[in-house]
Formats: C-alpha cells, structure tokens, sequence
C-alpha cells in the first residue's frame, strides 16, 4: 500500500503547518525588551538594590516568588533575610510591587517579549484593583 | 495494528464521523465552561458534584469488571471465555479514560491537576485512586496490545502478559474499592457511610460492566463474523444475574440498618431518592425506574427459559444496564449530598452545556471503543479467513 | 526538572519567621519536605500501585530540594518591614456568644468586616454564593440537639457559623495536594495557589464551611481591599482565622467587630480568654459526634431564658 504521492503532499502540508509561525513572522523583529526601573519608589531609594542582584532576578525571580509563596501561605514565614544580610518581608505586593509598580513597563514588558503570560495579578491586584493595567 | 482501524465500511465511518461530532460539540461546551468555571453546570455550594462525578463512579465500575471474565479464562481455565478477554480489556481502557476525563472536566482549575501527583498525598483516597486507576489503564493497554500484537502474527502471546494479566486482577478490584472509598469515609455523609460500599460498588460493578460487555459481544456478532460463543454469553449473563441480585440485596441491607434503626440522618438520603424530602423530589421517578428495570432485568436472566432467548437477553441485559447507571450514575452522588450540613434539601439539575460535555466524553469513549474493537475484529476475520484458506 | 534543580539549588537567602514570637516554628525546606517525600514515594511504590505515585513523589523530590540554607537564623537588627509581635498559639479558637451577638446587633458588621477585608465576592445566588461567615438558627445548626420544647428564645436565636478549624479536619485528610493543611497552631489554612478545584473539601466538610468560586469572582467585588488578595475562579475558599492579621498581632475580624461576643485565644492555654469562658458556662459545639474536634465553641450562658438578658461578661473590646 505505498502510495508516493498521497505520502509526499500530506508531508508538505505537515511541514506547511510546523513552518506556519517562521513564514508569518518573517521580517518582524520584536523590540528587545527594556524593563523600566523609572519608579518613584525606586528613585527614592538610597542605594538601588532589589533583594537579591540584578541578574540573579532576572533568571531566578520566578523560582524566589514561587519558594516565598510557599514559606508564607504554607509555613507562615514572613521574612527573607537576602544573601547581602539583609531582611526583607516576603510579600509580593507590599515588597515587590511597592518598588515596581508600572506593571506594563517592568513586568509586563518581558513577559509579552517571551510569551509568558503568568496570573499572579489575578488575585494580587493590590490598589491597581482587578484590571491592573 | 492501529492501520487495521483505517479501512472500513461506509456504516463504520459514518457512526465514527457521528462520533466525531459530538466529541466536537462537547469540547465546544468544554471551552465554555473552562472560561466561565463550574457556574455553567448544576452543581452548588451544597451539591458539589453533580453527574461528572457520578459518571467517573459508574465508568470506573465498568472498567473494573473486566476481571469477571478474566477470572475465570485465567483462574479456572474457562476457555470459552477466550474471544471475550480482550474485549473485556479494551471496554475497562475505554471506560478508564471516560472516568479520569470525567473527573478532569469536573475540576474548577484543570490547568493545576498534575498538582496531585507534584504533591503525592498518602492520607487522600483521592491520590490513590488515580495511582490505581492509572496503573490498570496502563495494564489493559499493554496486555490488550501485546496479545494482539502476537495474535497478529500467529503467535501465542509472551508469557509475561499471563502474569500481567493475574496482576490486572487485583488491581480491578481495588480501582473500584479505592473509589467506594472515596465516599465511604466521610464523616456526617450518612449515605455513604457504610462498611458494605464497597462491596455494593464491586457487585454493581459487576452487573452493569458485563452485561455493556454482552450487549457489545451480541453487536460485534450480528454484524462481523466475529463471533462470541452462545456458551461464553449464556456463561457472562449467569454472571451479571447473580452480581445484580448481591447488588441488590446489599441495598436492601442498607435499607434495613438505615429504617430498623429509624435514625433519621441514615434515612434521609433514602427517602430523598425514592420518597422525596421537604417537597424536594425530583429523583424519585427515576429511582422508581431503576427498582423496576433491576427487578424485571433479574427476573428475566434468573428464569433460564428467557434467559436463552436471544431476543429477549439485550432487553434483559439494558435493564439491568439502566438500573445500574442510575442507582450509582445518579442516585448515589447525589442523593448522598441530601440533606446538606444544615439538614436543608439543594436540588441539583444538570445544564445543557454539562449534558453537551458528557455526551462529548461518552463519546469520545465510545470513539475508543470502536476503533479497540474495529482492531481486534480486523485482526482476527483476518486470521480466520487464512486459517480457513489453508484448511481447504 | 533538571532545569528546576540547577536553579532551585540557587536561591539565595533564608527565610525567618519574626524572629520574637514565631507562632510557627519554621523548619528549613530541606530537612523536613525531602524525607517527607522520600518517605511518601517510597510508599507508593513499594505497594506497586505508584506507577504515576512514584513519578510525581520523584518530581517532587527533585523539585523540592529548595533552599540549601542553614538553618534559619533571626537578624539582630530589627528593620523596617518588622512588625508587631504576633501572639502565639498552640491552637487558636474562638468563643462566640450568640446571644450576646444578638443584643449587641454586630453580626452585620462581622460579617461585612470578614468579607470585605477578605474580598469575599457577594453573590446573591444561594447555590454558587460565597462565604466564609454567616448565621443560621438552632434547629439548622444543631440539628441532633433540636427538639420541639426548646425555649423559644433559643429557638430564635441567630448562630454565626464558619470554618471550624477542626483539631482533625476532614477537608484536609481528602485533599489530594495538600491545598488545604492545618498548620501547627491548630488553624486550618488554604493555598489558592495550589487548589486544583476537585471540591473533596466541600463534600467532606460536615459544616458546610467551604465555597468554591463557580465563576470569576471579580465583578462580585465591590471594592478590592489592597490587603488581601482576591481569587481565581474554580479555587475553593472559607473563613482563614485571618492568619494574615494574627501574624500582624492583631484580632480577627470578627473578633474585632463583635463588641465581645466573639473572644479568640488558646485553646491550650487554661488561662487565656477563650477558656476562662469556656470554664464559665455551658458550651456546646457543632456535630462534635464526629471526632473531627471543631475549635469554634457556642456559649449558652441564659441564652434561654429572654427575661435575664445574658451579659457579655468578658471584658472585651
């Protein structure tokens, strides 16, 4: 039952459908992505350091959200004592959103860039309230 | 083995298209309910399951009475038996997955369910039920596959889908005593709070499972020349008639403890279901039905001139099929939700878009089902017909 | 998985309940979850059930190696996030006078202040509504101790009902993930985060205690309060004994709103309020029957006699 040409079209039309998003995307090039840190919160601070480095937030902010949530809905833990010493309460809307708070310029800018879409402003909408930005 | 699916009747493909479109309208329904949430189907505050979890119970009994005919085949060397194992054991994979689809469309996040096994939980039934559930699907696929594979090509199946198949025993039994408990250990749900649950699961289980099992058997016979033996069929439906009558008669147990011992809690959920309660009820007809088809279905397969009618035995068999679905499909789930924790009655009445997603899941089964079927039938006419070439 | 594990291994700092009064003794990740999971994978495949068991307890044993921290050690310097000393508990409970609810009429505002603060969605429809407090009377909620003599005061009588933050919580036995706990104060917490919303919880419940969200509860919010968070659809909830504010040192909500007819305390502790209460007048608890040891007790101090108007007795706020 081998049938050449009924193999070799449906072979194209799989391989249509699989290079579908390079030939629609060809010649678009997306923005890099430049998260702002303009914050009057942040401007007001003596010495501009999140809770950890810079670049160890950028990899690993997830994972350190996701291990907070867990000590202060699980274990009742309520501070983070950072690798420079210092003691921060592990709260995402009063510690991290109360530096950065543009939402769209810092969070969002990244997570559209990379197509990450997580629902963390769901339930933590704080004073933005339920549409965020 | 999946090429043997492909080449059919027209009736074949039309009944597989009919399928496909109801699969596709019950995942449209699907859709709706995963962006709205569980607001789109019946359920309450104060019935909290509704017909998916009665439909997960029900299909996880059918699955797991595969084992009546594997025991005897395997066990007592009952040969007749032989054709109707791999039927058995393809018809617990098509009712395993409609069990776990059911309890997946029944959950409020979907997208989180791979949580319960990110977090295993030892002291939730919960989390054993679908260890057990996913270790017989596993089984039955793996022994249904091979046995072909090897029928297939003329070979006896390896020996180690015997001991895979004496393992499948167990673990049949404990899917469905798994699930009893997930109802029988609940403190101030009276109706469920029952030592016999379990043993009332496994005997309806019996029944209802077997005799979809024969009613299939009777299908595949009238229109492939596939053919189920009348001693394996009459053998199944003594089977199906003596479980019928031990499910039966567990529930008049339960009915004795609950009304000699008049505590009105172990009452209520009874008299909800088949007397109605505070002008609440809207099951008693079905229930009635139920008692009457169980009746009339034992009577028939008990009496051994209709039980030989081959006209008669499908209509016996429904009965007893229908009774089943709604003392356990309906009437055990919900009526163990009455009275709620404040001796109130909540009614509960399925939507149209949770009836569109459970015909999309029994569909989605039965799509299974029939191409399982189409593979075992194919491969043995196929067999046949050259036996019978080398014989002339 | 690997991926999870190269960058688990490299999260830095330490967590640290306040370092004065930790009502919840924090045991580093390390120690404690990998035996756990060691332990519960191990079971699951030792009875050779666990295909799936034993390939979820082995993601989470690889996933769970979070923090390689010593253990965690109090900073000497108090900062600015510190708070208040937060009261410690072996297991908290709360003492409700219901009579005393009544005269003082402050169920509204416990319930208004319970439910606004929490961002519990006002749904009119009985069947998918949300709540964490409301009331009920005798006869619905004590249904094994009605009878058709009651005093009629009693009879009339409005119970606030919740969570009972059960010594051996139903809810938290069937949950298959562990969304539903009881922490070691007695407090029966939820994690919105991990519920896959199978609703076991609520069919196990013998109180009727929980809500499942049955749609996106947002437009059912008049005003978001900022100081809690809101849920998802499909997520169950109840009352959480405001853990969010004992941590802060302060009263529940509807501690704080009763005007003293609702007292909070230790349970084990012979000299708090709540058991000085309990030492002083009849008690009784709802389905107590069941074993599952509720921590809200009802005071019946006169609450059947309408002439002697009970008093609040405890001096209370």
């Amino acid at each position: 039952m081998y049938k050449p040409v009924r193999i070799v079209a449906f072979l194209l039309v799989i391989l249509g459908l699989v290079l579908a998003p390079v030939w629609l995307n060809q010649g678009r090039v997306a923005a890099v992505p430049a998260p702002s840190l303009d914050t009057q919160a942040i401007n007001a601070l003596e010495e501009r350091q999140c809770v950890e480095s810079a670049a160890y937030m950028r990899a690993e902010h997830m994972l350190l959200l996701d291990s907070w949530r867990t000590a202060v809905v699980r274990d009742g833990a309520t501070t983070y004592t950072s690798s420079a010493g210092r003691v921060y309460a592990m709260s995402l809307e009063d510690s991290c959103l109360g530096c950065h708070d543009n939402r769209a310029e810092f969070c969002d800018s990244c997570h559209a860039y990379v197509a990450a879409e997580p629902n963390c402003w769901s339930c933590h909408n704080g004073e933005e309230g339920v549409t965020g930005r | 083995m999946l090429e043997k699916a492909l080449r059919g009747s027209k009736r074949y493909y039309l009944w597989l298209a009919i399928l496909a479109v109801l699969i596709a309208v019950g995942a449209a329904a699907y859709t709706r309910q995963l962006t709205y949430g569980l607001g789109l189907t019946g359920m309450s505050r104060d019935v909290p399951w509704g017909l998916y979890i009665a439909q997960f119970t029900f299909l996880v009994g059918v699955a797991a009475s595969g084992v009546m005919v594997v025991i005897p085949h395997y066990l007592h060397n009952f040969r007749a038996f032989g054709r109707m194992v791999i039927l058995g054991e393809f018809l617990a994979v098509a009712a395993v997955i409609m069990a776990i689809l059911f309890v997946f469309v029944d959950l409020g996040q979907p997208t989180r369910v791979l949580n319960v096994l990110l977090h295993p939980t030892p002291h939730s039934i919960m989390f054993w039920d679908i260890c057990v559930l996913g270790a017989y699907l596993l089984v039955n696929i793996v022994i249904g596959w091979a046995v072909l594979g090897a029928e297939k090509k003329g070979f006896p199946p390896p020996r180690w889908t015997r001991i895979l198949t004496i393992l499948s025993i167990p673990l049949a039994i404990s899917i469905h005593t798994v699930t009893a408990f997930l109802y029988a250990g609940l403190p101030g749900k009276a109706y469920w709070l029952s030592a016999i649950m379990a043993a009332r699961f496994l005997a309806s289980a019996f029944a209802s499972g077997p005799a979809l099992l024969i009613i299939l058997s009777l299908i595949i016979r009238r229109f492939t020349s596939f053919k189920v033996t009348d001693l394996a069929v009459d053998a199944l439906v003594k089977i199906v008639c003596y479980a019928m009558i031990a499910n039966v008669f567990f529930f008049l147990l339960e009915v004795f403890t609950s009304f000699y011992s008049a505590i009105p809690s172990h009452q209520a959920s009874l008299r909800y279901l088949f007397v109605g309660l505070d002008g609440s009820g809207g099951l008693v007809p079905l229930m009635w039905v139920a008692a009457v088809l169980a009746l009339a279905g034992i009577t028939l397969l008990l009496v051994p001139r209709l039980r030989r009618n081959l006209r008669l035995l499908p209509v016996s068999l429904v009965a007893i099929f229908v009774a089943c679905w709604l003392d356990k499909g309906v009437g055990l789930v919900l009526g163990g939700f009455v009275p709620n924790a404040f001796g109130r009655v909540t009614d509960y009445l399925p939507t149209a878009n949770e009836l569109l997603i459970i015909c999309g899941v029994y569909a989605l089964g039965l799509f299974i089902l029939t191409i399982l079927y189409k593979i075992v039938i194919a491969v043995r006419t196929t067999n046949e017909e050259e036996l019978s070439k080398t014989d002339s | 998985m690997s991926e999870l594990r190269r960058t688990q291994k490299d999260i830095k700092g330490t967590y640290v309940t306040k370092g004065t009064v930790p009502f919840v003794t924090y045991v580093p990740f390390m120690s404690l979850e990998r035996r756990e999971f060691i332990r519960q994978g191990f079971a699951a495949g030792l009875l050779g059930l666990g295909a799936l068991g034993s390939l979820g307890a082995l993601g989470t044993l690889v996933g769970c190696s979070k923090v390689a921290a010593p253990a965690a050690t109090a900073p000497a310097a108090t900062t600015a996030t510190a708070a208040p000393a937060a009261p410690a508990a072996q297991r908290w409970g709360l003492v409700i006078d219901p009579a005393l609810l009544v005269k003082t009429q402050a169920f509204n505002a416990v319930a208004q202040a319970c439910h606004s603060h929490h961002n519990v969605p006002q749904i009119s429809d009985p069947k998918t509504e949300v709540k964490w407090i409301w009331q009920d009377d005798f006869a619905h909620c004590f249904e094994e101790m009605d009878s058709a003599y009651l005093p009629a005061a009693l009879r009339e009588l409005q119970f606030p009902v919740l969570c009972n933050h059960c010594e051996n919580p139903v809810c938290v036995r069937v949950c298959p993930t562990q969304a539903t706990f009881k922490r070691d104060d007695g407090i029966v917490d939820m994690d919105y985060h991990r519920c896959i919303g199978c609703r076991f919880c609520m069919t196990s419940c013998p109180y009727g205690a929980r809500s499942l969200n049955f749609c996106d509860p947002q437009p059912y919010i008049a005003q978001v309060d900022p100081g809690y968070p809101t849920r998802m659809r499909g997520v169950v909830e109840k009352c959480n004994f405001c853990v969010e504010r004992l941590a802060q040192g302060l009263p529940p909500h509807c501690v704080e709103a009763s005007q003293g007819a609702i007292l909070y305390g230790d349970l084990d502790d012979p000299a708090s309020e709540v058991r000085q209460a309990l030492a002083g007048s009849l008690s009784i608890r709802r389905r107590p029957e069941l074993g599952t040891e509720p921590s809200v007790y009802y005071l019946l101090r006169g609450a059947e006699s309408p002439t002697d108007a009970p008093k609040g007795g405890e001096p209370h706020a």
